[in-house]
């Protein structure tokens, strides 16, 4: 039995994909906390289609994948950016607009060369496959982004609660805007190897979403966030061993169904405790 | 030891005063909301800011905060552009209620310590002076109990209080108050009131923009009247009179006056009553309906008219 259940530890290829699962999920989880309070979740789905161009020419020129990527997401958050001040469109049809011709634009290279990048790869990652130098790519960017996160966090958390105040107190909110913005790129960009351009939105919105419906202090929420992120992502890497299915889909499965538990039994915020709260007032 | 001598020096500076000088903010879809505004405030200086919405009176207030840029002219503070001011903790502000988020998951000690950043390191630890200056200012808001409590399970006048505890814990010398009596009970209006009247003796200057035309005169030195300039500013006494209101704002003031009301038994002398929210809802004697013009209320005026007289 405890043999049968060890046998996916015998194999290096998938003790790295559940490794390097466990760091991205925990990245994601950790900046996940900012996206929701933000409001920033379409931002992040935006962000995550507009880096497939960017892996595709990298990948045909022979770049790291992560260069690419993080141009072409810098490029598009800033053309949201820019579009957002010069019109008078909604935000969301400039988020809409803007990703999906990123998003085509990338479908469109991966098509013309088929040799140098496998789409299914990117839409839907391939953590088991995954090569040593992406991987290295993957620690360098998390290790950089839960630096930053870790030694700024608290002006992160002003920036999203109150951007008045921190200008007041002379902070410098363009730069902080710009920080977050480039974070979120750069884990889109990590999060892609591991569950694909079409859930890595799930890895940066949901723990986030979860932990907020648990508990009403951001120290408790980061924490729930990240071990949330982290399990499920472990846990997701190793159970997709057995079932043969795709990594992404069994983490982000797992997100989910944390979530749909804290949605009915959260103590204070579920479904639940707010039903029995209207019935202790009726 | 360093934050000592700061503090020290901060408390000897000059009278600190707040500089507009001709500005015009022009929007980026080209809507001038202020042309030429001028204003200077000095230290010890409650000053109402009077205007319609649309005015440009929330334009002036994010002027002198430097959420926006004016396109011609310059705001100081204390004899420094703005963001200098800021960096220096010279400036608070205490948000319209609308503004904050409170579903936001901090508690009240947690926003209070917001108005310590700028006294923290880069990373933004507290140090026991921090906690001991958020404690303080906590307790002048009688708020100190309520230091756990998440800032959305709060009551309207808790939750005024909590940011005015975080502007004191700023120790600015200047604060702007945007609408604080919005949404707050006539206990804490008071209490706002008398901390505010507080702080303008320890030489405090502090702006407050306000549709409470009423509480005025109560407890503000100084007005500034805003209708896409400055119209008019200085004493209270001097400024806030009928007719400077009545040209600032135009047509939308609303007017009751009691000579020319459905109200019967006024002692003859005119007196009116100029509210720049809501129409003023006025019963007469006997808690009777009354209206504010006499034409089409003629029935109204001869009910009124019969009614004994019990003088």
């Amino acid at each position: 039995m405890i043999d049968a259940l060890l046998v996916p530890l015998h194999y290096e290829y998938m003790v790295k994909a559940i490794l390097v699962s466990g760091l991205i999920g925990g990245v994601c989880a950790f900046l996940s906390c900012f996206v929701t309070l933000k409001g920033w979740s379409l931002m992040g789905d935006a962000l995550s289609h507009s880096v497939v161009p960017g892996v595709a020419v990298a990948y045909i020129v022979g770049l790291p994948f992560a260069a690419g990527a993080f141009a072409t997401g810098l490029v598009a958050a800033l053309g949201m950016g820019l579009i957002k001040t010069k019109t008078a469109l909604r935000e969301d049809a400039v988020i809409g607009v803007v990703f999906t011709s990123f998003f085509a634009l990338g479908l469109l290279l991966i098509s013309l060369f088929p040799s140098s990048v496998d789409l299914r790869t990117i839409i839907f990652g391939n953590i088991l496959g995954i090569a040593d130098p992406d991987i290295w790519q993957i620690v360098i960017i998390s290790a950089v982004t839960l630096g930053v996160l870790g030694l700024k966090w608290r002006d992160l958390l002003l920036f999203c609660f109150d951007p008045n105040q921190a200008r007041a107190l002379g902070l410098n909110v363009r730069l902080l805007h710009f920080l977050l913005l480039t974070l979120l790129s750069a884990t889109a960009v990590a999060a892609l190897q591991t569950v694909g351009a079409c859930l890595v939105v799930a890895m940066l919105v949901t723990p986030g979403a979860t932990a907020y419906l648990l508990t009403d202090r951001f120290s408790t929420m980061l924490k729930l966030a990240a071990s949330m992120g982290v399990g499920t992502s472990l846990i997701g890497a190793y159970v997709s061993y057995f079932f043969d299915g795709s990594t992404g889909g069994c983490i982000v499965t797992l997100q989910s169904l944390l979530f749909v538990l804290a949605l009915v039994f959260a103590p204070k915020h579920g479904l639940l405790a707010a039903r029995a709260l209207r019935r202790s007032l009726s | 030891m360093k934050d000592a001598s700061a503090q020290l020096a901060a408390e000897n500076a000059p009278a600190l005063a707040i500089d507009v000088r001709n500005i015009t903010v022009t929007y980026p879809n080209g809507n001038v909301a202020l042309r030429d505004a001028s204003l200077h405030l000095e230290a010890g200086t409650i000053c109402a800011l009077v205007g319609v919405n649309g005015s440009g009176k929330s334009t002036l207030f994010k002027s002198i905060m430097g959420f926006v840029k004016p396109t011609r002219g310059a705001v100081e503070i204390g004899g420094r552009p703005v963001r200098e001011a800021q960096r220096q903790n010279l400036v608070a502000y205490v948000p319209q209620s609308e503004e904050v988020d409170w579903t936001f998951p901090v508690s009240v000690w947690d926003v209070v310590m917001m108005g310590r950043y700028g006294y923290m390191n880069f990373l933004r630890i507290a140090r026991a002076e921090d906690r001991h200056v958020a404690e303080e200012s906590l307790a002048r808001v009688n708020m100190l109990e309520f230091r756990d409590r998440q800032i959305g399970e709060l009551s309207g006048g808790q939750k005024k209080r909590v940011f005015l505890a975080r502007a004191l814990a700023q120790k600015a010398r200047v604060i702007l108050l945007d609408e604080p009596f919005t949404g707050v009970d006539v206990k804490t209006e008071e209490a706002i009131v008398e901390l505010l009247r507080a702080l303008r003796r320890e030489g405090h200057l502090m702006l407050v923009s306000t549709h409470n035309l009423g509480s005025v005169p109560e407890f503000c030195d100084q007005v500034a009247l805003v209708n896409r300039t400055v119209l008019a500013a200085g004493p209270t006494a001097e400024v806030f009179t009928e007719d400077n209101l009545s040209a600032a704002f135009g047509g939308v003031l609303r007017h009751f006056r009691f000579d020319e009301s459905t109200i019967q038994k006024h002692d003859g002398r005119a007196i009116t009553v100029l509210t720049d929210d809501e129409r003023p809802l006025v019963f007469g004697k006997g808690g009777h309906l009354e209206y504010s013009q006499r034409s089409r209320h003629e029935k109204v005026v001869k009910e009124r008219a019969e009614e004994p007289d019990d003088e």
